[in-house]
């Protein structure tokens, strides 16, 4: 079986691993990495929850080989914050339920980060346009809406 | 599902991807993958050896090209959608953008991608047609230029040979006055279940050339001619505007889907011819 090695960092940490080719980054992240906070959905790209961000923009990561991200910098879900200290995006998604289950959540939160990084104060359009790719089978989206319009509030508030 | 097995090269040049294509019939190239690795996870295709075109340099560009403009292989769907360029010289494809996939989807996929995997319901080989664009194919044994009109020959299938590769995209300076894009889907940024796209030239008053351009109901995107000519030599009426819009329903023979059925998608060819020249005409006022 042919392996090519690549480097990756994630997260601001570097990795340097054998992969096969067809190895998705999605099952890189979650199976060699053990960062299982990106989840899989469809692996045909439509429901966004595997959604990182790949050298400062979203990608999905069932639709990129691994081998594609040899020499980028990933960002997960893991990276965004803790529980001690949580990302704007992801207090805002607690305080306004913005999840039920979580399976959509780990995408939902990528691309609220990378829409409200160009667009600080987002109106609902904008926001509906920007999760227009990311499914979620539980909330409605009403609350997802409702949270990240509360999570630009609170970065307009904060700074960033 | 996982994708199948495949040896992986990645080019660093164009002269590098086209001696790969060369030397390995059984390969394809790999571009923003936003298509492609879908399929392949579905197993949909297997390709026995994929040939990476995203280290090349200096293909994304989009660049002045007389008084139209050209796009080079890795131009991303979201740089095209914003470029200013486009925007000016074929407003048409920026229209067209509002409709297609994801903002994620769109960071990473190309328009050279999109037009070579030829979906028949995808909405750029529509713009393509309807403004006369020519792409550009190179191999080892030299290039040529290929008009859209021609480019698109059926489902997932294009002129383009297999050790070929899509380098330039080449729209033309705007010929037309009135131009106007509109789809039907079922969920923003979907694939479409109809799509027109118009333009049109009016002098004093007159219709006097029109592009009337559909996707989604047919194997490939295709020019509804006799639409065309229901509007061509008068004035954009209602006579007119009724008589294009039976012509173009009657120009197409659609499917039926989980979607929409074919009486569904023939009303909604007529809805879209009707909406887009309308737009069309009253943008060359
Ligand atoms: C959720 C989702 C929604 C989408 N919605 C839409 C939509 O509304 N409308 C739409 O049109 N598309 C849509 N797409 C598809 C998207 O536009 C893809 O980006 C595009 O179809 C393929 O471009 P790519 O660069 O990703 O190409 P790839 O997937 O890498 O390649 C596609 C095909 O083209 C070939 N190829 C690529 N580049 C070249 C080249 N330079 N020369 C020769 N062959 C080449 C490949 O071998 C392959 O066969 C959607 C995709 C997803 C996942
Ligand atoms: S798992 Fe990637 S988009 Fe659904
Ligand atoms: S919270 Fe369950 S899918 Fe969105």
């Amino acid at each position: 079986m042919e392996r090519e090695t690549i480097s990756v960092t994630v997260n601001g940490r570097a990795y340097e691993r054998a992969v096969e080719p067809r190895r998705l980054l999605s099952d890189f992240l979650r199976e060699d990495l053990r960062l299982t906070g990106t989840h899989v959905g469809c692996e045909h790209g439509v429901c966004g929850s595997c959604t990182v961000m790949m050298d400062g923009v979203t990608a999905r990561s069932c639709l990129t080989f691994a081998v594609m991200a040899d020499g980028a910098e990933i960002e997960t879900i893991e990276g965004l914050g803790s529980v001690e200290a949580m990302h704007p995006v992801q207090q805002a998604f607690w305080e306004k339920h913005g999840l039920q289950c979580g399976f959509c959540t780990p995408g939902m939160l990528m691309t609220a980060v990378e829409l409200l990084k160009a667009n600080p104060d987002p109106s609902v359009d904008d926001i509906r346009d920007a999760i227009s790719g990311n499914l979620c089978r539980c909330t409605g989206y009403q609350t997802i809406v409702e949270s990240i319009q509360y999570a630009a509030k609170l970065m307009r508030e904060d700074g960033p | 599902m996982k994708p199948a097995r495949f040896r992986y090269l990645r080019a660093a040049s164009v002269n590098d991807a086209l001696q790969a294509l060369a030397e390995n019939p059984d390969a394809q190239i790999l571009a923003g993958g936003q298509s492609l690795i879908a399929m392949m996870n579905l197993r949909l295709v297997k390709p026995a050896c994929l040939i990476d075109i995203n280290r090349i340099s200096n293909i994304g560009y989009i660049d002045e090209d007389g008084d139209g403009v050209a796009i080079g292989a890795l131009a991303r769907h979201n740089d095209v959608k914003h470029s200013p360029l486009i925007r000016e010289r074929c407003p048409l494809l920026t229209e067209a953008y509002e409709s297609i996939a994801h903002h994620t989807v769109r960071n990473r996929g190309t328009l050279g991608g999109n037009l070579c995997h030829a979906d028949p319901s995808s909405e750029t080989p529509a713009v393509m047609v309807a403004t006369g664009a020519t792409l550009m194919l190179q191999s080892l044994r030299g290039q040529r230029e290929v008009g859209a009109e021609d480019f698109f020959l059926g489902t997932y299938e294009t002129a383009r040979r297999q050790d070929e590769m899509l380098t330039e995209i080449r729209l033309p300076g705007r010929r037309t006055d009135g131009w106007a894009f509109a789809e039907i889907s079922n969920r923003h940024g979907d694939f479409a279940i109809a799509v027109i796209a118009t333009t049109l030239r009016i002098e004093d008053g007159r219709c006097e050339a029109a592009r009337v351009v559909a996707s989604g109901v047919g194997e490939h995107a295709a020019r509804l001619e006799p639409a065309e000519e229901a509007l061509i030599g008068g004035p954009i009426d209602d006579a007119r505007l009724d008589a294009a819009a039976a012509a173009a329903a009657g120009a197409v023979d659609p499917h039926s889907d989980s979607h929409a059925d074919a009486a569904y998608r023939r009303d909604a060819i007529a809805a879209l011819t009707r909406r887009t020249v309308r737009r069309a005409a009253a943008r060359c006022d």
